[in-house]
């Protein structure tokens, strides 16, 4: 193999700027984290709320639920993606698809965000489904019987139980937005793939840059993973819940 | 206190409760027996709207329970009920299992609800459990705390369903002895249990259900002196032999 390593790289200044690659990187890692976040945070909000109403005993509520999820987990992302990028903005009203096309501030960032929340709160939805499934009905009636409105019984005796019992799974979709977020590149969202994709091209060094970046993608994912520990650990119910660690 | 007129009940074609009529009078303590699948543990769910009903009708305290204009959770917080399987919500200390309905759905202040809390878990002899969670006591003892719970919401009359029929037999004592007590203290309560010697007790009126129906609903001395039907007659057999 010929190849030229050249670990200093990242030091070096990009061509015709007045950058380094290594500032290159650090911009992306900044919008992956921040695409990566804002739709965690979308997929959790909306995620447990569709699981919620998936198991409500009202039946076309819970059809609604479920639209919700087919639908965002039937198509693949990047289809996804290009279909909030490219259709939907037709899709709107003549001006307000003028106005996300044109004016809508940071327009490729909202949009990755916006895909990447809903797609991933699907799967969220379903664990928290599955969660409040696997508790006893009677804790339900235990609820209501004591006077609980519906709400108040998913608000203070379901969900804190459920979402208890989803973490595990749930960790493993907070790191999968992580690495999901790389086809967020495809809208032109200038996060760590894109980035890598320019460095590659500029610096011809395209070995170091993919194992840096791999590096920081891992870095995130672990971090996801040891951030979700560290929230299993402190909501753990005295007596409930076996000592793991 | 509890009128229960010529309810039915069925699961899509199964009928589970047929034409089922009686009433639990103010301070009456009426147990319900019978084998299992005869539908007493639907029949008293009935009563606070936890299953629905297709005919007939139920009244609580002059409420009809399913009028679809009847504020059920208001109702509800007014019947106390303890299941089989306590249902202590496992993820809040005792204290707060406690305080959650008192002070969500009656409105009193934190203080007060945690004191009223603490005077019902003293009262089950569990006061020094009260920063414990569910799952780190006995189950009797969480049978009590459900049952303190249940209390703890002022309730006019109380509902029990099966509550000794998932404990170990050493723990059964102590639940039976808080119900003796407040049945004592003149609590209306509708008992399904098959605790025959917790019914002769302390219960004014025995209920047996076979199949849905209410086979026999008689004085507890009569019930057992000379049950009338031969259904109970072999029920009683059965479970009093062993």
């Amino acid at each position: 193999m010929n190849y030229h390593w050249n670990w200093g790289i990242f030091g070096e200044q990009v061509k015709g700027g007045e950058e380094t690659y290594l500032d290159w990187l650090a911009t992306g890692l900044g919008w992956t984290l921040a695409v990566s976040l804002t739709a965690w945070l979308l997929a959790l909000v909306i995620g447990i709320a569709v699981g919620a109403l998936r198991t409500a005993p009202s039946r076309p509520i819970a059809l609604i639920g479920s639209a919700w999820v087919e639908l965002f987990r039937n198509i693949p992302l990047l289809v996804q993606m290009f279909l909030w990028f490219f259709v939907v903005p037709e899709l709107l009203p003549q001006e307000w698809g003028l106005w996300v096309k044109q004016d809508m501030p940071a327009k490729e960032f909202v949009t990755a965000a916006l895909c990447l929340g809903f797609f991933t709160s699907a799967r969220v939805a379903e664990q928290v489904r599955a969660g409040i499934g696997s508790l006893p009905r009677g804790q339900r009636d235990a609820a209501l019987a004591l006077g609980l409105t519906l709400p108040q019984t998913y608000r203070h005796v379901i969900l804190p139980q459920a979402l208890r019992i989803v973490i595990p799974p749930l960790t493993s979709e907070f790191m999968n937005v992580f690495k999901n977020s790389s086809i967020a590149f495809a809208i032109g969202v200038m996060e760590l793939t894109f980035q890598a994709r320019q460095m590659q091209e500029d610096s011809e060094q395209g070995i170091e840059t993919y194992l840096a970046v791999t590096l920081l993608y891992f870095i995130c994912a672990f971090a996801a993973n040891r951030g979700m520990a560290w929230i299993e650990a402190r909501t753990r119910v005295p007596g409930l819940i076996a000592r793991t660690s | 206190m509890i009128e229960i007129r010529d309810l039915s009940k069925a699961y899509g074609g199964t009928p589970v409760l047929k034409a089922c009529s009686t009433t639990v009078a103010k301070g009456e303590v009426v147990v319900v027996c019978g084998p299992s699948g005869s539908g007493k543990s639907t029949l008293i769910k009935c009563v606070n709207g936890l299953e629905p009903f297709q005919h007939g009708s139920i009244t609580v305290d002059g409420v009809s329970v399913g009028d679809p204009k009847t504020d059920l959770p208001r109702l509800r917080a007014r019947v106390g009920m303890v299941f089989q399987h306590f249902e202590l919500f496992p993820h809040m200390s005792v204290r707060k299992n406690l305080a959650l309905a008192q002070i969500r759905v009656l409105g009193r202040e934190a203080d007060e609800a945690d004191a009223r809390g603490l005077r019902l878990l003293d009262r089950v002899g569990l006061v020094a459990h009260a920063d414990k969670h569910p799952a780190q006591l006995s189950g009797g003892q969480q049978q009590r705390v459900a049952i303190a719970r249940a209390l703890a919401m002022d309730p006019v009359c109380m509902l029990f369903d099966e509550p000794t029929s998932a404990l170990d037999p050493e723990m059964i004592g102590e639940v039976l002895d808080v119900m003796v007590e407040l049945a004592r203290e003149g609590m209306t309560m509708m008992v399904v249990t098959h605790e025959m010697g917790f019914a002769r007790q302390v219960a004014h009126r025995v209920i047996f259900m076979d199949h849905g129906e209410i086979v026999e609903d008689a004085p507890a001395a009569q019930f057992f002196a000379a049950p009338a039907s031969e259904r109970a007659q072999g029920f009683l057999a059965r479970i009093l032999h062993h």
